[in-house]
């Protein structure tokens, strides 16, 4: 894992000295409010419904038993005993006090955390494929890339003011497992066909919110020493002509579907052309120090298949069940990705308590060099497992829990913490996400649907990736009550698109029905071996208009 | 006519968020007939008029000002059992807690002690 140096460390001190003061300020009356705000979103201090939120940046989702531990000590003693992990592979606390936060803020500093580029107008947590290192179907480890740009854009004066927010997102693999296409910059490395050298994808505006846009390509093939050069002039040309006169249309997407993507990629190329690249560019020697702290841990030589989790499945079809939906073969023989799911039925999706994190920490440790990761889909991964450890994981993992079998099903549902939590949203959206776990909590079923993303939003920031769900939720005010938009035939892949609205807006117990009606669809019309999303994009979105017309007009 | 100030329809409360703690507060009138903060949305002042309605208005900016409160403003209610209810769901739910953890928020009595409670 990356481990700051002494530059780091030094900046990441600073910065809490920094805030402490602010805060006294703050306290003292030196400062007002309007003066604050800016100060404690730019150290990731929100102010929501009940109370203060701090959100913590875990880069590209990566995170130490130690770095767990301490969240976990940090949710206990200032926060409610427990956090949420975000669609931005950060985690938020929902209840700390403003004069706790530098104390917070120096145990972070303590495990080379901080909360930093978590919010504000600047190139937020850069986030990246959480199988980075480990899936088969990986070129490269994409975490190198996320952290270069880390340093690179932390300390950047001309970026730390842009037009808006800035999310970059970097995957090394051929299925796209972080929603690239939804950021200002997705980032894919893909090997040149012809001389096979290793190079970046890149795609800009992207973006969900109120004006969602899938990422346009702007170079097919970037050579990877020209990175930095090449963001460089990216950022250039939108902090000068992005929009700053109108919040709702400062993202880069914006500007990238106001000129066109053909104008926007020549004015790229000009000022890429114009920069002094080796100025810019990393050092080739600071890309492989950066480089070796991702170096793969050294596996055991192990057989293919391991004859203990063989004979452990056989004897256990419900731990059998567990391993084939919730691992993913492994680079190394022997071991597999296992991904921890923080969606029991009925939960908040995406919260663990401090004992559910510790015990993470403590089966990381043990079973998978110390090393967790966030997914955007709000659950925890184990990336170096031994097979024939699993079964010990999952006795642990069900006194705790955590043993729900339902990676990528309908009950592995993305949710942002909508008007439980959050001081913009329109509508709830925890209670919608658990009713619908309940509705489709039996387990054959789950598994006879097969893959399903639902993902949920409590407003149209979209935060909950409401628009590339497989279904997507969106929570509004209709009338004085909350009201539940519906759209299907969205994709946060390779094949990412945007789902389309299905109908009017439900009121939130007609919402389970209204799922069901379109699970149904696919069922019957399914063909042989055809997921949801396959489904509907074969069949198009009539059948299912029809289904869901069925819901809304019954209650209409 | 004076333009009337734009405002929520009467009768309302007036809440805010602590700025120290960030706990959602209520103005409540104090023993001396001043207003000051509680924390029990049921003690919450009820303006049923513009004057009451103008003097938490005139709280609300003194106390911001003071930097003991941020995001105040005033919140419709309707009266129900004696109490007073915020008439949107938002608010609602502010005075609550949130609704998949009834052991958070006023809804469990965080921040209320008991003698505050009535
Ligand atoms: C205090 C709580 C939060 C606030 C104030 C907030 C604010 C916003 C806003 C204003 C946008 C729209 C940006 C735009 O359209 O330009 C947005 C987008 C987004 N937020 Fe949040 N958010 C909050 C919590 C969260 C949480 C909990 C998550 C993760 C679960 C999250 C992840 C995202 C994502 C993924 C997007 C959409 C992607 C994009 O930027 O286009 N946010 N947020
Ligand atoms: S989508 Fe809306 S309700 Fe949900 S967290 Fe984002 S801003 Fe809040």
């Amino acid at each position: 894992m990356y481990r700051y140096d002494e530059f780091d460390e030094r900046f990441v001190r600073e910065r809490v000295a920094q805030f402490r003061d602010q805060v006294a300020r703050r306290l003292d009356g030196s400062i007002t409010e309007d003066e604050f705000k800016p100060l404690r979103l730019k150290n990731g201090v929100y102010l929501q419904l009940h109370a203060y939120m701090l959100r913590i940046a875990i880069p590209y989702g990566t995170l130490s038993s130690k770095q767990l531990r301490q969240l976990a000590l940090i949710g206990e003693r200032y926060d409610r005993g427990y956090g949420h992990f975000t669609t931005r592979q950060n985690l938020q606390f929902n209840w700390p006090k403003l004069r706790d936060v530098p104390e917070i803020l120096d145990l972070l500093a303590d495990v080379e955390m901080h909360c930093i580029q978590t919010s504000g107008n600047c190139i937020r947590n850069v986030t990246a494929d959480h199988f980075a290192g480990v899936a088969q179907d990986e070129i490269e480890d994409p975490r190198p890339t996320a952290e270069l740009i880390r340093q690179w854009s932390s300390l950047h004066p001309e970026f730390d003011y842009l037009p808006r927010k800035f999310k970059i997102a970097v995957t090394g693999a051929e299925h796209d497992r972080a929603v690239i296409k939804a950021h200002d910059i997705g980032l894919r490395l893909r090997r040149h066909p012809d001389t096979h050298e290793v190079s970046y994808e890149v795609s800009v505006g992207g973006g969900l919110g109120r004006t969602p846009m899938i990422g346009k390509v702007v170079r097919d093939y970037l050579p990877k020493d020209d990175l930095l050069a090449f963001l460089e002039a990216i950022m250039r040309v939108y902090n000068l002509e992005g929009r700053r006169d109108n919040k709702y249309k400062a993202r880069v997407k914006i500007l990238v579907h106001e000129i066109g993507v053909e104008e926007f990629r020549r004015r790229v190329e000009e000022e890429f052309a114009r920069l002094d690249g080796p100025s810019v560019n990393a050092d080739p020697a600071e890309v492989a120090r950066i480089a070796a702290y991702f170096k793969a841990p050294d596996y055991e030589a192990l057989p293919a298949i391991s004859r203990v989790l063989e004979a452990t499945k056989a004897a256990n079809p419900a731990f059998a069940r567990w391993v084939e939906v919730n691992t993913i073969p492994h680079k190394a023989p022997g071991y597999a990705a296992l991904t921890i799911s923080l969606k029991p039925v009925g939960e908040a999706p995406g919260d663990a308590t401090s004992d559910q994190m510790r015990l993470v920490a403590d089966l990381a440790e043990q079973y998978s060099q110390a090393e967790i990761r966030v997914t955007h889909a709000q659950n925890l991964v184990l990336p170096y497992v031994r097979q024939r450890d699993l079964f010990a994981i999952w006795q642990r993992l069900g006194e705790a829990g955590l043993a729900s079998a339902n990676i990528g099903l309908i009950t592995d549902i993305i949710s942002c913490p909508g008007l439980d939590y959050c001081a913009l949203a329109t509508a709830r959206s925890i209670p919608i996400a658990q009713a619908i776990q309940h509705r489709f909590a039996d387990d054959n079923r789950q598994k006879a649907i097969g893959e399903l993303n639902i993902k949920i939003s409590g407003c149209i920031n979209a935060c909950g990736h409401h628009h590339v769900g497989h279904i997507g939720i969106l929570g509004l005010e209709k009338r004085g009550i909350e009201s539940y938009q519906i759209t299907l035939g969205g994709d946060a892949t390779e094949n990412a698109a945007i789902g389309e609205i299905l109908g009017p807006g439900l009121a939130a117990e007609d919402v389970p029905d209204a799922i069901e009606r379109i699970v149904n669809v696919y069922l019957s019309e399914r063909a042989e071996g055809e997921s949801f999303i396959e489904n509907v994009r074969r069949i198009g979105l009539a059948p299912f208009k029809a289904a869901f017309q069925e819901v809304a007009h019954a209650v209409a | 006519m004076a333009a009337a100030p734009k405002r929520v329809p009467l009768p309302a409360i007036l809440l805010a968020n602590d700025l120290l703690d960030g706990d959602v507060v209520f103005a409540v009138a104090g023993a001396n007939g001043q207003l000051a903060w509680t924390r029990d949305p049921a003690l919450a002042l009820v303006a049923s008029n513009d004057p009451a309605a103008e003097s938490l208005e005139a709280f609300a900016a003194a106390e911001i000002a003071g930097n003991r409160v941020v995001d105040a403003y005033l919140v419709d209610v309707t009266m129900e059992t004696g109490q007073p209810v915020p008439r949107h769901f938002r608010e609602r739910f502010k005075t609550l807690g949130p609704s998949n953890r009834p052991d958070l928020g006023k809804q469990a009595g965080d921040g209320i002690d008991a003698g505050q409670r009535a």
